[in-house]
């Protein structure tokens, strides 16, 4: 037995070698053989000539066999395998298919992202109430600024006031009404509460206004007014009122000056009259 | 002859069934369709040499299949699956290379 195995082993040898010297140039056969070499060569012998290939095709084209079946099966089952992979590759999303080790990396990469967004989250959040905060802040102070520039503009005659009040008539028709008295008249409505003052509808009256005789009747404000002088003054109707009536007073003073006094008490009193505010040249705010 | 229409029929399957592949095996399938694809080639080489045994092919086309997601399953296993894969279709895509050229040399003799 032994020896009938070396015998086969040695053909089987002196076969292979054979073979490669017929394809010298082929330097991997050797390889590639151990697929069909190993198996089929001792059975099918010595290899063709390399022409046969074409004429081995057309054999196989005109003469089917049943191994060519088996290998139909085969190539068969490799090109629906194939087909459902390039599908399958085609179709699924990034993660489908992935082994566990880059679903973890996978996973671990989209951590550090959200780790990353999150923190840009809390910073942005931060900023946003952080501006939403100053705004606020910013639309608080415009408020206060914008009511403040209101009350000032009214003390300063700055803007046109309405709201109830009294209008004053006083006629002088001797000319002998004076600007001492009309003065003292003002500071009363003052002391009475009186908040806005305007004088014929044409002088606005301020801490600044000043009073002057004129000709032919009372400079405010360097402007001649004549008689009748039209007071309208915004403040309590009742109490503005009132303090022209006590003895000494407004009426009395111009009684004195033969002139007559009519007032009305109104419900909205419109002061249109304003003055252009001018810059102090020498006081400065002190604070 | 027949493998062609083998290889036309497979296709159109394919297309038309649309299979479902169960996740277990989505790692394996693109690993044996390289390692059935080297089996193929090699059973032309050796049809063209006129070495070509039907058993042989059946054989070796199952067993490098088998193999190749025997190894692939190992590596998984082992913590080195995506680089034994790499692996494994770079020693098939070499032995394809092989046969193809075989092949070449026997159809138009360069």
């Amino acid at each position: 037995m032994p020896d009938e195995e070396t015998t086969f082993r040695r053909r089987h040898l002196a076969q292979l070698r054979s073979e490669l010297e017929s394809h010298p140039e082929d330097e991997d056969a050797d390889e590639a053989s151990e697929e069909a070499g190993a198996a089929a060569a001792p059975a099918a012998g010595a290899a063709p000539p390399p022409g046969d290939a074409r004429a081995r095709i057309l054999r196989s084209f005109s003469r089917p066999s049943g191994s060519q079946v088996l290998g139909a099966v085969l190539v068969g089952l490799l090109t629906f395998a194939g087909v459902t992979q390039v599908r399958l590759y085609g179709e699924s999303d990034t993660y489908a298919g992935l082994r566990q080790s880059d679903l973890v990396q996978a996973l671990s990469g989209l951590q550090a992202a959200q780790t990353k967004a999150d923190d840009e989250i809390s910073r942005l959040t931060k900023t946003r109430d952080r501006l939403r905060n100053s705004s606020d802040k910013g639309t608080t102070a415009l408020e206060q600024a914008t009511r403040e520039l209101n009350t000032l503009g009214i003390l300063a005659g700055t803007l046109p006031a309405v709201g109830p009040g009294i209008r004053i008539v006083v006629t002088d028709t001797r000319g002998q009404y004076r600007v001492n008295h009309l003065l003292d008249g003002i500071e009363e409505l003052r002391d009475a509460g009186a908040e806005a003052i305007s004088i014929n509808r044409k002088v606005r009256v301020v801490a600044q206004t000043s009073f002057a005789d004129g000709e032919g009747g009372i400079e405010v404000d360097g402007q001649l007014l004549t008689a009748p002088y039209t007071l309208d003054v915004i403040g309590d109707p009742d109490t503005l009122s009132r303090a022209l009536d006590f003895p000494g007073g407004f009426k009395d003073d111009v009684a004195l000056d033969q002139g007559t006094t009519k007032v009305t008490k109104l419900a909205k009193v419109r002061i249109d009259a304003i003055r252009t505010p001018s810059k102090p040249t020498y006081a400065q705010p002190d604070s | 002859m027949i493998a062609v229409f083998g290889m036309i029929l497979g296709v159109v399957l394919g297309l038309i069934f649309k299979p479902d592949v169960p996740l277990w095996m989505e790692p394996y399938l693109p690993i044996a369709v390289v390692a059935a694809m080297d089996a193929v080639f090699g059973a032309l080489r050796a049809y063209f040499e006129g070495l070509f045994s039907d058993k042989v092919f059946v054989v070796s086309f199952i067993s490098n299949v088998v193999i190749a997601a025997l190894i692939v399953f190992i590596g998984d296993k082992l913590g080195v699956g995506a680089q034994l894969s790499t692996g494994v279709v770079v020693v098939l895509g070499i032995r394809i290379f092989t046969n193809v050229a075989a092949i070449r040399r026997h159809l138009f003799h360069a």
